[in-house]
């Protein structure tokens, strides 16, 4: 369902991603590990339609009505109707528009996109008070404006809800574990565990191994220096936890 | 209309995003109503002033007042410390008297309106006639300087509640006019305030009587059609004890090159124990991209709580003119009594917004509060400018400031010029400011979430205003929400 070709990201001369190649299928898990500066972050955000950053060589492809789409050519909010989702590691703060008027303006964004009816205030309100039950979540955060005044890890769990809620075909964790303790990455976790389906794929990006004892990916990738230097199962994360980065290049 | 200047340096000229879909809209309450008009020549002197006042067949008192503000206008120059600059006003340039000339046909009627005026109406979404009343909303039309119609008159006077233009109470109910008339700006307190005592031509009257309380929104719809004419609004307000009403004030003009003048005035009264609650939704023309024509929109609005605990609310959308000078302010009398400001000032293109309020203690125990949001975008300038004055008599009075800015662009500017005076050492003061700019990382997290850049700022928007919006009745917040976000339609970058 994912395709990246030789996707090439320079910012100001420099190369930042230097020919990724990825592929992922429906159903799978893929987790992409990699030092700090490798490009990881850098990755998600070119995905989802970032505006700082445009690709330079290379393709995104993107399984749309069983036709191949490039990505690259799609506005944000376009990908974003068509499945891709990027939970934010830094996730932003809106201040004055309340969690359910943002989360169901996103909804219904996404219901109009695929021609199914929009869901009303009341009914809304019922099915996320439902996922949030899931994720833990305390009820004030209905009204709460986005993020404003999260703890690091509520603004994690609001991006989990978020998932939850869109159902996306293709949901990028960008470093979602970091800041989290132990009890709220295994809610986070279980959220994942919870949606993964045969129709839709996880990118789990991570600095440590610890999050992929609960989300157990299918392929693991380390992305050193802008490239992909190893692909390998599971056991490749538990390697890298060992032995740190170093020895692989 | 939306042009911009050569660019000279792209950087300076490079729109952000933001800043198109704010500034890429068309101002829909645009268009010219020919109609067959009675239009007083230009100019200004006693004599138009006479020919106004026998135009309405006012009766002797009146014309002497305006006589003599008029004769105090001309000792007075015109104040020059807003945060804006302007081409000289010439006051002789300008018509102060225009009214479309009613047909021959059942006389005290709608009847006798011409057709075009009734439709540019319906076209604004103001039915004037009984029959296709809005419900719940009683509506005194004013086409540039005459109130064409006013609906639900009758079961309003069951209640005792007087609603009609002013024009007609000064001659029904002289003494009610001459008793607040006023009573609360008077002809000397300032230049445009001295200027509408001596020409204003119509607005509306609101009596509540003892103990009513107002089952629907009273409002007043003003329209500007004639060129180079001027419009004088005058509206009061009185609610005797224990009274309640919610008035709603709606204003739209067409597209001109020229400048026009908007000088109104507005008094409010609350008795003891009533209620005063007057929401606007200022959309007259702002001129286009390169600051040419609008409405010169200066006025003066003030309500006096005479009463032991009474309120008066000010509720401002101002989205449009190209020049605002208006501070809708409270003189806090009675103990207890309360004072409210909310407003929202949306700037685009070059406007230029002075605007904020005055909240005057005097009775022990008042309270005022104070919420301004102001959005600025393209090259427009948004200025708050508030006063709170604590009287030594205003014992434990409190206020409650709250002034934020939001910039879209980097050519804007947004300025607060809070201004506190406190003779009166119980009183308690609180005070918060922020700035803030519509950054593009909250852009793209809505983006990434399904919503296109436009619904993204509206919805940014919409939450920054939320504070003001949820204090204008149901219809009126549905239009103000309406009319922020007819602003942010257009092209997307």
């Amino acid at each position: 369902m994912l395709e990246i070709k030789n996707l090439t990201i320079e910012v100001e001369g420099t190369e930042i991603l230097k020919g990724i190649n990825l592929t992922m299928q429906e159903g799978k898990v893929h987790a992409i590990m990699g030092p700090n500066g490798s490009g990881k972050s850098t990755l998600a955000k070119i995905i989802a339609g970032h505006p700082d950053y445009s690709a330079t060589k290379g393709e995104i492809l993107f399984k749309i009505n069983n036709k191949m789409v490039n990505l690259l050519e799609l506005a944000p909010e376009e990908r974003a109707k068509e499945g891709v989702f990027l939970a934010f590691q830094y996730p932003v703060e809106i201040p004055g528009v309340s969690n359910t008027v943002f989360l169901r303006a996103a909804f219904n964004e996404i219901c109009k996109h695929q021609g199914v009816e929009e869901m009303d205030p009341m009914d809304f309100d019922a099915y996320l008070r439902e996922k949030m039950q899931r994720l833990h979540m305390d009820e004030k955060y209905i009204h709460r404006p986005v993020n404003v005044d999260f703890s690091g890890g509520e603004k994690k769990r609001n991006e989990i809800l978020q998932m939850a809620i869109l159902n996306p075909r293709l949901a990028i964790l960008d470093e979602t574990d970091s800041g989290l303790d132990v009890d709220s990455m295994r809610i986070v976790a279980d959220g994942v565990n919870r949606l993964k389906s045969s129709h839709n794929a996880f990118l789990v990006i991570t600095h440590y191994q610890r999050l992929l004892n609960y989300i157990v990916p299918d392929v693991v990738h380390i992305l050193q220096n802008g490239q992909i230097v190893r692909t390998a199962g599971k056991e490749l994360a538990l390697e890298v936890e060992d032995k740190g980065y170093d020895w692989l290049t | 209309m939306c042009k911009d200047p050569q660019p000279k340096d792209k950087n300076l000229n490079e729109k952000t995003l933001g800043e198109n879909a704010l500034s890429g809209r068309e101002y829909k309450y645009g268009f010219y109503t020919d109609v067959d008009a009675d239009t007083a020549p230009k100019g200004l002197n006693e004599d138009i002033i006479r020919l106004i006042s026998e135009k309405k067949a006012e009766p002797a008192w009146m014309l002497q007042w305006r006589l003599k503000a008029f004769a105090h206008w001309k000792t007075m120059t015109e104040p020059h410390w807003a945060n804006f600059e302007y081409a000289p006003i010439d006051y002789q340039e300008s018509h102060y008297y225009s009214a479309p000339k009613k047909k021959p046909r059942g006389p005290g009627t709608l009847e006798e309106v011409d057709p075009e005026v009734i439709q540019t109406f319906d076209r604004l979404g103001i039915p004037v006639s009984e029959q296709k009343r809005l419900t719940g909303v009683a509506v005194d039309a004013v086409f540039d300087s005459i109130s064409v119609g006013t609906t639900h008159q009758n079961d309003l006077s069951q209640l005792g509640i007087i609603f009609c233009p002013i024009s007609e109470a000064i001659k029904t109910y002289p003494d009610l006019v001459r008793k607040y008339l006023g009573s609360v700006v008077p002809y000397t307190d300032n230049f445009f305030a001295a200027l509408n005592s001596a020409v204003f031509t119509d607005g509306s009257f609101c009596f509540i009587p003892k103990g009513v309380r107002c089952p629907i929104e009273l409002s007043t719809y003003f329209r500007i059609n004639a060129a180079q004419t001027g419009q004088f609004e005058r509206t009061l307000i009185v609610a005797e004890d224990d009274a309640y009403v919610s008035y709603l004030e709606g204003c739209t003009a067409p597209m001109r090159d020229e400048n026009q003048l908007h000088a109104a005035v507005v008094e409010l009264v609350a008795m003891n124990r009533s209620e005063i609650k007057y929401s606007t939704v200022q959309n007259w023309y702002a001129g286009d991209g390169e600051g040419k024509g609008g409405i010169y929109n200066f006025v003066t609005k003030r309500g006096k709580c005479l009463g032991r605990n009474s309120k008066i609310s000010w509720t401002q959308v101002e989205a449009g003119s190209a020049i605002t000078w208006k501070y809708p302010s409270v003189i806090l009398q009675g103990d207890h009594s309360a004072g409210e400001f909310y407003s929202v000032a949306l700037t685009n293109h070059r406007m230029q917004a002075d605007t904020g309020t005055k909240m005057i203690h005097i009775g022990k125990n008042t309270k005022s509060t104070i919420v301004s949001k102001g959005i600025s975008t393209d090259e427009s300038n948004n200025s708050y400018r508030g006063l709170v004055k604590i009287m030594p008599s205003a014992d434990h009075a409190r206020n409650f400031s709250q002034c934020d800015s939001m910039l879209v662009g980097n050519r804007c500017s947004a300025n607060t010029f809070p201004y506190i005076e406190v003779h009166n050492p119980s009183a308690t003061m609180e005070h918060e400011a922020s700035t803030s700019k519509i950054n593009a990382e909250q852009i793209f997290y809505l983006q990434s979430r399904g919503l296109d850049t436009e619904g993204a700022i509206s919805l940014i928007i919409n939450g920054f205003c939320k504070d003001v919006f949820q204090e204008l009745p149901l219809e009126f917040a549905v239009e103000a929400v309406k009319l922020l976000e007819m602003k942010l339609e257009g092209s997307v970058g």
